[in-house]
This record gives structure tokens, C-alpha cells and sequence, in this order.
């Protein structure tokens, strides 16, 4: 174990420093040129408000208090870290750790940011919840601590992504909420945004918007990844046990990013740590039909912040695809397109293939069926290990189970349920 | 004095309010959009709003949304905009020309080059939805080094803290968006107006128009008696569609139909004399 490490883990959770890459975003919800508040001017105040009502929440010991008790007894936080063998010895390399996310109540990180998000609507005084979904994981989380604490709630999914993902929208409905199938565009997560976006903007005086990714007007971006910020926290310290140093490499899937940003961001200042963000290639990145904002985009003005999107030379925002539905999004989040400029993270593609085959690969050899989504960064995870060392500490991020996606591989695979 | 000011200085004089009717570029198709823009200062438009198709509307309601998805269809861009504007300049000097739409179109083109091509094509003012003052910086100075005026959005939800900010970075006139929600929906009251003018009367001496949500004449007439003009959108979007035939293209009835709506909103509009 170096110096350097001893430090890093002895520095922990630590306050960020100003020189620090965890310092952003500057007051305007920056992270360089990247992120902002481009919102209409209804939303404008309560975006203003929203800032001002975290920061006080932030400041507040009896609302980390009150996170943590919900955290550990309601969520069932720590989640593990898993040393995969089985599947360390078929790919031979790299030893693969996996932070099971997937076994967080509701079954995803999803819950780590909407525990700590619904507590700041309650205290904000705000009777009823909007969430966008894609894969129905946010809208799964969101709807149940909207029952755990009796309040209205309201879920825009694309029209296609409610066919694809039944078993979540039944779930949803379970639990009390309204799903609102988007027929506009093609009917996915995009979509899903967009309407939400309406309804908040038409129901401003008691409304709270749940954003489930680090996108969107400042200081969501920023929020989403404090509270997901658990995970890497937790990856730390439960390496530093298994292991008695930080992790060498860790890989996570982007979608919006917010699984990726909570494993990354604490470790941004350990440049010994390498981090990797998959972002879904789809049916390849050239192929016209991906979802690699990072890789295949440009700079622009979406959803409130700016950020790399697909889009064409006019400006209008292309359809993403992937056969993920909780990747298929043609954006992420701001910070992760910053930590692209300036390197500190690398950004490679996984295609619905390789998904496909990593999941299967991690359900045999681990006996764990990971979403879709995690099943990317297992697949760039497949890649690499085998070019690494034994030495080498490989984290991947399993942010969600697969059991929503059965109906979507068997149907890949030919299979009739 | 650019084009916006002389034009409300000349309807002051005149003792009456504006009406700014509105339309998404393209829709249905190219050549009836610019037909429309044309016909509109002689139906009674004083100003003329021009909607720049977006594929993600997110402040816009469903009329809105499918026009701007028709304009897109037809094949609307940018560089298609402002040629029709430039079109319409070859006979138009006066009726001022503003285009609404979001931020990411202005960004791909690059904000300098689309200010200077705007001015150039005989664009007058900007409404960018998405861009609140805070986040006006990159556009901001080549809008005014072209000579375009950036029309600002108030909302009943901009408080007296943040409207000085507001209207402060506004020119041409401020845009109040008499309700909380998207295009052509709800439509504000009477006494929703006249409760919300004074507050913007105290802040800005810039003209007031009062849009989202104004459908017919007696609104709009309601709207230049509050403010100094009145925005209708969806209202005539709603009857442009209704005159389509069933694969969405233009029909003989089109534009009499806009127009004669048009016209009516104009008549209501003159009537209400103004000190």
C-alpha cells in the first residue's frame, strides 16, 4: 500500500477543497462550461427556492440524521461489496468486486437519491411528487417512499418504455402512483422529461419535481450526486477492508450518470483510481442508433442544463437508442461531461450485444441477474479484465437486478414466457 | 429606434393596443407558412411572433407541440427560418418580427453568426424560453451588437425580488406569461391581470404583452386593456390544424380560415381605446 493511498482512505468522506475536482459546481451550478439553469421563467424561483431549501438541509445534522435512519433501516444500506470468484476465474485478470446497489430495497441505487430528496419536498412543505422514468426504476422508487410517507404522486413514462417495462409500471400502480404513458417522440425517457417538465411548470405551488438523475436545472445535478455519493463512500471504506487499499479500476453504466457520478466522485482526487463510464452504444456507436451522449455528441441546451447531447447540426435533439430503457437517453448528466473534457474520466461504449451476453455471463457465474443497464458495465468490465493483472482491483457497479428485463432478454433470445 | 419601439411608440399615438398573432415557421409546409406570415400585417398583426420549431417543446402545450413536430416534418431549420424572414422583408419594412423558440437550435448555429444572420434576414427580437437572464451571457452581447432586442419572460411566479433582475436585462417589450403552466391552456382572469400589471408597470417601462392562453376576441381585448398587446398562439394554431386534410397538408381553407380568425382578434383589439 503506497503513501498515497493511506491518505486518500484516511481523508474518507471528507469536505471537498476548493482545488479540489469535487469542488463544483461553482454558485451558477457550473462544472466548467457545462450544467447551468435553463429553465422558463415560471421555474426559474423555484429552482432558486429548491437551491436555497438543500442548502439549509445540507447544513442541518438532523437531516443527515433523519437520511441516515431511513438509509440503514429502510433502504438496507450498506450494500455489499461482493468479490465475484467465479466470475474473476472465467475471465481470468483482474479480481472483480461487485457494490451490490441491486439489493437496496426497490432493487437499484435509484432509492439512495429519493430517500434524501423526498425528505427535502416534506421539509419544503410540498404535498405531491412528479418523476420522469425510463427503465421504471426512479418511478418505482419514487412511488414507494411516496407511500411510505402518504403523498401524491404522478409518473411520466414514455409509451414505449411502459410496454417494455410492465412489470415496473405494475408495480408503480401498486403503490398508489399515477403512470402517465408519453405518447410524444418516440416515447421514451426524453419524453418522459419533457411532460414532467409541463406538469411541474403548470402545478408549481405544491408540486415537487423528482429528478432521478444527475441532469437537469442546478442544483439537481448536484443533489442526485451527494445523495448517491453513498456508494462510493461505502466502496471506500469496504476496500480498504477487503483488501487493505483503494480499488485500482471502477466501472459503471451512464445513463443520465447518476450511478456512475455516486461510485466516482469519491475518489475524483485519487488520480490512482481509474474510472470508466459505459455509455450505451446500442446497436453500435456509428450505427445511428445508440445512446453515447459523451461519444457521438455535442455541447447543447437540453432539459436545463447543458451538456453533450445527440443531436443534428440544426440542434434538434436526436432519439437515443438502447436496449436499455434506462439508459436510452440522448443526454447526461453535466458533471460527467466535464469530467470527460478534462480526462479525469473515461467514457467507452457497450452495445445491446454485449449487454446481453455480460448478463447472462453474471447470472451464471455469479448468480446474480443484474438490470440491463449494470449489464454494461459488466460487458466493458468483460473487456478489460482479462488484459489486467491479478493484482489489479476492479469495482463494477451493479446498480440495479435484472428480474424488470427477463421479458426483454427472452425475447432477445428467442425465447416466448 | 429599432422596429419594436418605433411600432408600440406609433400604436401609443394612435391610442391603441397590439396584437401579436403567432405561428410555428413550416407549418404545415414552407410555402403556406410564409403565405400566412405575409397575409398576417394586413389582417391586423402588429407585431408577428415566428415559432422556431423545437423537437422538445418542454414549456409547450399539445397545439404547440404538433405544430412544431409538422414544421420539423416539412423540413424547418433554422437557416429555413430566417429565409423566411428575409422573404417576408422583401415586402414588410415595419411589422417587427420576433422569434420564440428554445436554446439549443441558437447554440448549434452559434450564438454570434445566428445573431448577425437574424439581423441581417430583418429578425428584430429573441424569445428564448429556456434562457432566463441568469444564463443570457453568451447570447446576450452579440444580440445587442446586432441590433436585436432580447424580449424577457415574467411569470406570476417571478417575485419582487427577482423581477427588477428581469426586467433589467429585458428590451423591446417584457413578455408576461399571465399563467402558470404551458401554452394554450388555462386562460388568466380579469382580475388576475389586474392584479399582476401594476407590480410590472412599477418595475419597467417597457410595453407589456400578455400571452399564453389568450383564444378569443373578448380576451384579447381584455389583454390590451390590462397591458399594451396581446399574444394569441395556440388558439390559431388550433384552427390551422382543424383546416388541414387528413395527411396534414395545407387545404384551400387554410389560411382564409387563420386569417378570418385573425382578423376578428384584430377588430376586438381596436376597439378598446387606450389613454
Amino acid at each position: 500500500m503506497s503513501a498515497a493511498d493511506t491518505s486518500g482512505a484516511e481523508r474518507g468522506v471528507a469536505e471537498a477543497l476548493p482545488n479540489s475536482l469535487r469542488a463544483g459546481p461553482d454558485p451558477r451550478g457550473r462544472f466548467g462550461i457545462f450544467g447551468g439553469r435553463f429553465v422558463a421563467e415560471t421555474l426559474m424561483p423555484l429552482v432558486l427556492e429548491l437551491d436555497a431549501a438543500y442548502a439549509a438541509a445540507k447544513a442541518d445534522p438532523a437531516f443527515r440524521t433523519e437520511l441516515d435512519y431511513y438509509l440503514k433501516d429502510y433502504v438496507g444500506r450498506p450494500s455489499p461489496l461482493w468479490f465475484a470468484r467465479r466470475l474473476t476465474e472465467e475471465l481470468g485478470g483482474a479480481r472483480i468486486y461487485m457494490k451490490r446497489e441491486e439489493l437496496n430495497h426497490t432493487g437499484s441505487h435509484k432509492l439512495n437519491n429519493v430517500m434524501g430528496q423526498i425528505l427535502l419536498a416534506r421539509r419544503m412543505g410540498r404535498s405531491r411528487i412528479v418523476a420522469e422514468t425510463g427503465a421504471g426504476q426512479h418511478g418505482v422508487a419514487t412511488a414507494t417512499v411516496c407511500a411510505l410517507f402518504g403523498l401524491k404522486c404522478t409518473i411520466y413514462m414514455g409509451a414505449t418504455d411502459v410496454e417494455r417495462q410492465k412489470p415496473n409500471v405494475f408495480r408503480m400502480r401498486l403503490l398508489g402512483a399515477e403512470v402517465v404513458p408519453v405518447t410524444s417522440g418516440a416515447g421514451t425517457l426524453k419524453d418522459a422529461m419533457n411532460e414532467a417538465m409541463r406538469d411541474w411548470v403548470t402545478n408549481v405551488r405544491d408540486t415537487y419535481f423528482l429528478v432521478g438523475t444527475v441532469a437537469g436545472p442546478h442544483p439537481y445535478p448536484q443533489m442526485v450526486r451527494d445523495f448517491q455519493s453513498v456508494i462510493g463512500e461505502e466502496t471506500r471504506t469496504q476496500m480498504q477492508e477487503a483488501e487493505g487499499r483503494l480499488p485500482d479500476v471502477i466501472v459503471a453504466a451512464i445513463g443520465g450518470g447518476s450511478n456512475a457520478m455516486g461510485i466516482f466522485h469519491p475518489f475524483l482526487d485519487d488520480p490512482s483510481v481509474r474510472l470508466i463510464g459505459v455509455e450505451a452504444a446500442g446497436r453500435g456507436l456509428d450505427s445511428g442508433e445508440t445512446a453515447a451522449s459523451i461519444l457521438r455528441g455535442r455541447p447543447g441546451v437540453l432539459h436545463g442544463n447543458r451538456t453533450y447531447l445527440l443531436q443534428n447540426e440544426d440542434g434538434q435533439i436526436d432519439e437515443a437508442h438502447s436496449i436499455s430503457a434506462g439508459l436510452d437517453y440522448p443526454g447526461i448528466g453535466p458533471e460527467h461531461s466535464w469530467l470527460a473534457d478534462i480526462g479525469r474520466v473515461e467514457y467507452v461504449g457497450a452495445t445491446d450485444d454485449q449487454a446481453l451476453d455480460a448478463f447472462q455471463l453474471c447470472t451464471r457465474t455469479e448468480g446474480i441477474i443484474p438490470a440491463l443497464e449494470s449489464a454494461h458495465a459488466l460487458a466493458h468490465a468483460a473487456v478489460i479484465a482479462p488484459t489486467l493483472s491479478p493484482e489489479t482491483l476492479l469495482v463494477v457497479n451493479i446498480s440495479g437486478r435484472g428480474d424488470k428485463d427477463i421479458f426483454t432478454v427472452a425475447a432477445h433470445l428467442g425465447v416466448t414466457l | 429606434m429599432s422596429r419594436i419601439a418605433r411600432r408600440f411608440a406609433a400604436l401609443k399615438e394612435q391610442g391603441r393596443g397590439a396584437l401579436i398573432p403567432y405561428l410555428q415557421a413550416c407549418d404545415p409546409d414552407y410555402d403556406t407558412s410564409l403565405a400566412l406570415l405575409r397575409a398576417m400585417p394586413g389582417a391586423g398583426a402588429d407585431l408577428i411572433e415566428i415559432g422556431v420549431p423545437f423537437s422538445d417543446p418542454s414549456a409547450d402545450g399539445p397545439t404547440i407541440q404538433l405544430a412544431a413536430r409538422r414544421g420539423l416534418k416539412a423540413g424547418s431549420s433554422m437557416v429555413r427560418v430566417l429565409e423566411m424572414v428575409a422573404r417576408f422583408r422583401e415586402d414588410d419594412a415595419d411589422t417587427p418580427i420576433i422569434l420564440m423558440g428554445y436554446l439549443n437550435p441558437i447554440e448549434a448555429y452559434g450564438h454570434a453568426r445566428f445573431c448577425a444572420d437574424a439581423a441581417r434576414a430583418g429578425v428584430d427580437g429573441l424569445i428564448v424560453v429556456d434562457m432566463p437572464p441568469e444564463e443570457a451571457d453568451l447570447l446576450d452581447g452579440p444580440a445587442v451588437e446586432a441590433g436585436l432586442d432580447i424580449i424577457r419572460l415574467v411569470a406570476p411566479t417571478t417575485d419582487d425580488v427577482r423581477l427588477p433582475v428581469v426586467c433589467g436585462h429585458a428590451s423591446g417589450f417584457i413578455y408576461y406569461v399571465s399563467i402558470t403552466g404551458v401554452t394554450g391552456t388555462r386562460t388568466a382572469s380579469s382580475d388576475e391581470l389586474a392584479a399582476a400589471l401594476p407590480r410590472l408597470r412599477a418595475a419597467t417601462d417597457l410595453p407589456v404583452a400578455i400571452g399564453f392562453g389568450i383564444r378569443s376576441p373578448e380576451q384579447a381585448a381584455a389583454a390590451v386593456r390590462a397591458a399594451d398587446a396581446a399574444v394569441v398562439a395556440s388558439a390559431l394554431i388550433a384552427t390551422l390544424e382543424d383546416s388541414l386534410d387528413e395527411q396534414g397538408r395545407a387545404t384551400p381553407d387554410t389560411l382564409p380560415r387563420v386569417l378570418a380568425q385573425l382578423s376578428a382578434l384584430a377588430e376586438a383589439v381596436r376597439s378598446v381605446r387606450k389613454a
